[in-house]
């Protein structure tokens, strides 16, 4: 086989793995938007404020340590314990269900029966808020996270490549259980959505807030139970991107490569975001492996936008989204 | 058309109520009105006479719409209500089938449906027999119950919002304009249904309708609404033929039926209460 095409396949893969991490944030994306009609800009940020959360908590950061400190002239950063993984893990869900109660208790009780556009702006709001309580509240510094992640090359996949190819190929391990992660995650979330009373109904208030209202549904009860199931992929795409990157302020931003990964696979679906993420992932992987050295390189930071620019003009809903109905 | 008779029981008693919209806007000047258990009672009236309004202080949607109900009080089965939520309602066995059908379009017929029944404990059984039930008064629904429910017809969607308010379980069905936009022999199909979910099901209903005629002819008993105040109300029968009803809202008079123009400059004229 040639050298190339081995290169190639090899890249395929790794694509293959960041559409994966990719997909996990558009799921976040999808998931509110089908079962609220918001689109929550704030969703990246929900990721990073999780994964602070996490490490806080983790290694027994004390919330608010500067703020304390300014005010009572005390010098208390940690408690001095180191909470277990997993423990922290259920500890920064119950956070995330918590700031869900906030959310609507403080903002979307109040945007029954608004314009999506207004329930978008809020969202905006809402990111900008969450970074700063997320800085206030643990501090700005790079943390490393840990929290037990398989990590570094998949021994296996690289002695058996290099049995056929002669060439093994590197595969993250973190990528392969994110990979895992993902597919269940889809999964659950489909099976809870299309087929239990509450996704049900879940839809219904996406559809229509007065008509779910004027069936008994409660908007307060689905609006945080929405927002709790958002808190917890963004619970998991935190643990997955900040395992793999480090928990920083930059771990926001890879809510806008979601963007593009939603423009591809249509707002409005899971399968979608999925092979939306997988498409840009190989996608850009792999032009950047081809067509990358002509150009001088650094394709990835645009490839994925292009394409999606592409999408909105010849296929505006995606390419699993529902096509609009309106009816009148 | 009185085969079912109402009983003397009045389920709902709205005692002059008034409501305000976004803190300013009076829109029901003092509304009362009763609901006989067992009865069809239509709530007549023109564009902006407060039917919805009515109906919507009712069921409470109105808070989420930033209306509030000022003064009055609404009683069901002698208990005040005013304060529940829309979902409490539900359960309580109230429930508002909305104006314009409000479908959840991305679900499909039965999903639809089983929104209904989102309140109640059932059994799988249960939910399933009031599913074939629905079916059985809508067969067309049962033909499309795989479909989306925005590509269907108005028609049908108007049938999907009146199934999925019945698989509450519903004691009292708050019926908002169900003509609305429908040909007239599919008004006449669903004014027909709605007659035989009363007769044969006991469900009660208060019907707000701007078709005056139809809505007279399957009603028991009527009030007629204009600017936020009742200004008549009786038996059906009586307000077929009262000749003021007649000129206003079916647009006859003794002289035979008159052309449009002219009924507009009477009104002019003549007002009610004045």
């Amino acid at each position: 086989m040639p050298e190339q095409l081995v290169y190639a396949m090899e890249v395929f893969l790794n694509g293959l793995m960041a559409g994966v991490l990719y997909a996990l944030v558009a799921l976040g994306f999808v998931l509110i938007y089908k079962a609220s009609g918001i689109f929550n800009y704030a969703q990246g940020v929900m990721a990073l404020f999780a994964a602070l959360t996490l490490v806080g908590i983790m290694e027994g950061q004390v919330p608010f340590a500067h703020l304390i400190n300014a005010a009572f002239g005390t010098d208390i950063h940690h408690f001095g314990w180191h909470v277990p993984a997993l423990l922290a893990i259920l500890l920064t869900m119950v956070v995330m269900i918590g700031l869900a109660w906030l959310v609507n208790y403080f903002v979307f009780r109040h945007l029954v029966s608004q314009e999506p556009i207004i329930l978008f702006m809020a969202t905006i709001g809402l990111a900008y808020f969450l970074e700063g309580v997320g800085d206030i509240m643990w501090g700005a510094d790079i943390k490393k996270l840990d929290v037990g992640l398989p990590q570094g090359i998949n021994e296996a996949i690289d002695e058996f490549t290099f049995g056929v190819f002669d060439y093994g190929f590197f595969i993250d391990n973190l990528d392969i259980v994110a990979t895992v992660i993902a597919a269940l995650l889809v999964a659950s979330l489909i099976i809870f959505a299309q087929y239990t009373k509450q996704g049900r109904a879940m839809r219904a208030v996406a559809d229509d807030h007065q008509a779910a209202l004027s069936v008994g549904i409660s908007l307060n009860y689905i609006w945080v139970m929405v927002w709790s199931l958002a808190g917890f992929v963004a619970l998991v795409a935190g643990i997955v991107w900040g395992t793999k990157s480090g928990v920083q302020f930059s771990l926001s931003l890879i809510a806008l490569k979601a963007l593009p990964v939603l423009m591809l696979g249509g707002f409005t679906s899971i399968p979608g975001a999925i092979v939306g993420g997988l498409i840009i992932g190989v996608g850009e992987k792999l032009f950047e492996f081809s067509i990358g050295p002509l150009i001088g390189g650094a394709t990835e930071n645009w490839f994925a936008y292009v394409l999606a620019l592409l999408f909105l003009v010849f296929r505006p809903q995606g390419l699993f989204g529902e096509k609009i109905i309106e009816r009148v | 058309m009185l085969d079912a008779a109402p009983t003397e029981e009045n389920l709902l008693e709205v005692n002059n109520i008034e409501v305000i919209y976004n803190h300013v806007i009076l829109v029901l000047k003092g509304v009362s009105l009763n609901v006989p258990k067992g009865g069809i009672t239509a709530l007549l009236g023109g564009n902006g006479a407060g039917k919805t309004t009515t109906l919507k202080s009712i069921s409470n949607l109105l808070r989420s719409e930033r209306g509030e109900v000022t003064k009055g009080s609404i009683s069901y089965r002698g208990e005040r209500i005013q304060d529940l939520a829309p979902s409490d309602l539900v359960k309580k066995g109230v429930i508002q089938v909305m104006e314009g059908r409000h479908c959840f379009e991305h679900l499909t017929v039965e999903e639809n449906l089983l929104t209904g029944a989102y309140t109640r404990k059932a059994s799988r059984g249960d939910i399933d027999a009031d599913l074939q039930l629905v079916y059985s008064y809508f067969p067309r629904l049962k033909e499309r119950r795989r479909s989306q429910a925005g590509y269907t017809s108005g028609g049908e969607q108007q049938m999907v919002a009146i199934g999925r308010a019945l698989m509450s379980r519903p004691e009292t069905i708050l019926l908002d304009e169900p003509s609305m936009g429908l040909a007239p022999q599919l008004v006449e199909e669903i004014f027909n249904i709605v007659k035989s979910l009363n007769e044969k099901e006991g469900a009660t209903f208060l019907l707000a309708e701007q078709n005056t005629n139809v809505a007279l002819r399957f009603a028991h008993y009527g009030y007629i609404l204009e600017s936020g105040r009742v200004v008549m109300d009786g038996p059906a029968q009586s307000l077929r033929e009262n000749p003021d009803v007649k000129e206003f809202y079916l647009g006859m008079s003794d002289e035979g039926r008159k052309s449009f123009r002219d009924v507009r400059s009477y009104r002019r004229r003549k007002r009610w209460l004045s």
